[in-house]
């Protein structure tokens, strides 16, 4: 049996170190949720793990300007009791939240959600909407990349070998804000969306979207930033010609498979419905009409 | 490449032991420590009967590598009663029949007093969301459940 190194680096140098110098395929490994089952399933055949969690600042949450910043490793569980963050991003709060069971929640992360490249992952369209940024450090140095440039295809990423996540910036927020995602699933707890949304907004005093950001899983090979939906937002309040607008941008952005979850015709039917919910929501919110959680 | 030393603390006592990469926590548990109360169901975290308390949020034991435990702190099943004085949710799973297998039980039972700990008073609601990741093939999950409402007014009574 070939033999399987792990090594839990102390700093990003160390780690960017191990990761280059590697021989065969490395894996950073955060909550291992996915990790530890593709190589159990045998799919991943790791011949270096190296284990991030010990490099300061990599599990956290801290205040920097106004703006939240999210260490890449940092566990669901440990998000969703953080006040700032609920108060501010409940629509990343939720989505992240909506991953497997409480027990994953207690080690599944957003670095390794966004990086395991799952179409369907739950944080993902939420992050996009977010406008979040993806610190990536290497072996070139520090490189700040937009959520949505990091997958690339289901399981693959723009990151080089060296590279890995170490934390995500959040965007200052703006008065009169709000995000919110919503996944669709036959059940109501532990499956995977069939349809994901994530919209963030910022509105105006009268209630006019000045800015909007809209993500959409499970629907292409990768979660989509649907600029198109975006706009169907913008300049307007949410009346019916606008929801219809948003409604026919998200079908349109879809390219989704035939599959036990959904159809193709139902996989885009619901991509419509859900923009039409999470925009709702994210416009309460960003009028102060609700906070709640919408599961 | 030789095995790895590990130093951590299982149900507060400190241990030592060796373990290879590849190994999960559950592997050490049962493998190496004799530990075999976590019990193994799906080796994919879809099932729960591995849950173990890692420095306080339960986490599925199959999900983490043997080698992550060091410096950390963790409650297994053998670490919920105090001596022979069972832990409430126990006395309650006896009483209620909350079992019929026992396969799934140590995972219940230590992921429902993880909850009861971070929430005395939870829903019924809550409580179901809550052990959404613990499967039962036997009970329906209805005893398991009452159960676990009767641990919690039990408990919440004796901090009175």
């Amino acid at each position: 049996m070939p033999t399987l190194n792990y090594a839990a680096p102390s700093t990003v140098d160390e780690a960017v170190k191990l990761l280059a110098g590697a021989s065969g395929l490395a894996k950073v490994l955060s909550g291992g949720t996915d990790l530890l089952v593709q190589m159990r399933s045998g799919r991943m055949k790791p011949d270096l793990i190296v284990d991030t969690k010990m490099i300061p600042g990599i599990i956290g949450i801290r205040e920097e300007g106004g703006s939240f910043v999210v260490g890449a490793a940092t566990p669901g569980a440990v998000v969703e009791a953080h006040a700032g963050m609920n108060k501010a991003w409940p629509g990343v709060v939720e989505a992240l939240d909506l991953i497997g069971s409480t027990q994953i929640q207690g080690r599944c992360s957003l670095a390794g959600n966004l990086c395991n490249a799952s179409p369907a992952a739950d944080s993902v369209p939420a992050l996009y909407a977010a406008g979040a940024i993806a610190v990536v450090v290497g072996g070139k140095g520090r490189r700040e990349v937009p959520v949505e440039q990091i997958p690339t295809a289901p399981g693959r990423t723009s990151l080089a070998k060296d590279e890995f996540i170490l934390e995500f910036k959040f965007p200052p927020r703006p008065p009169r804000s709000g995000d919110a995602y919503l996944r669709f699933i036959p059940r109501t707890e532990m499956d995977i969306a069939v349809v994901g949304c994530g919209i963030s907004v910022t509105l105006n005093e009268q209630g006019v979207c000045t800015a909007a950001r809209v993500g959409l899983g499970a629907v292409a090979p990768t979660v989509l930033l649907v600029k198109d939906a975006a706009d169907a937002l913008i300049g307007h309040t949410l009346d019916a010609d606008t929801l219809g607008k948003l409604d026919a941008a998200a079908r349109a952005a879809c390219k989704p498979i035939n599959d036990k979850r959904g159809t193709i015709e139902y996989r885009t039917k619901v991509a419509g419905v859900l923009a039409r919910r999470v925009a709702a929501i994210a416009f309460d919110r960003a009028m102060g009409k609700s906070q709640g959680k919408t599961h | 490449m030789s095995k790895h030393h590990v130093s951590t603390t299982i149900n507060g006592e400190p241990v030592e032991f060796l373990c290879e990469t590849q190994q999960t926590m559950l592997d050490t548990l049962r493998d190496v420590l004799g530990l075999t109360g976590s019990k193994e169901g799906c080796a994919s975290g879809d099932c729960g009967a591995c849950t173990i308390i890692l420095d306080g949020k339960i986490v599925c034991s199959c999900l983490m590598l043997g080698v992550e435990a060091e410096g950390k702190t963790i409650t297994t099943i053998e670490g919920i009663a105090q001596g022979d004085h069972l832990h409430p949710v126990q006395q309650k799973f006896l009483e209620h029949a909350a079992l019929q297998c026992g396969f799934c039980t140590p995972g219940f039972i230590v992921a429902a007093k993880a909850l009861l700990d971070e929430n005395p008073n939870p829903t019924e609601t809550e409580a179901r969301y809550w052990l959404a990741g613990n499967l039962c093939r036997c009970t329906g999950y209805d005893k398991i459940i009452r159960a676990v409402m009767d641990a919690a007014a039990d408990m919440r009574g004796a901090a009175q």
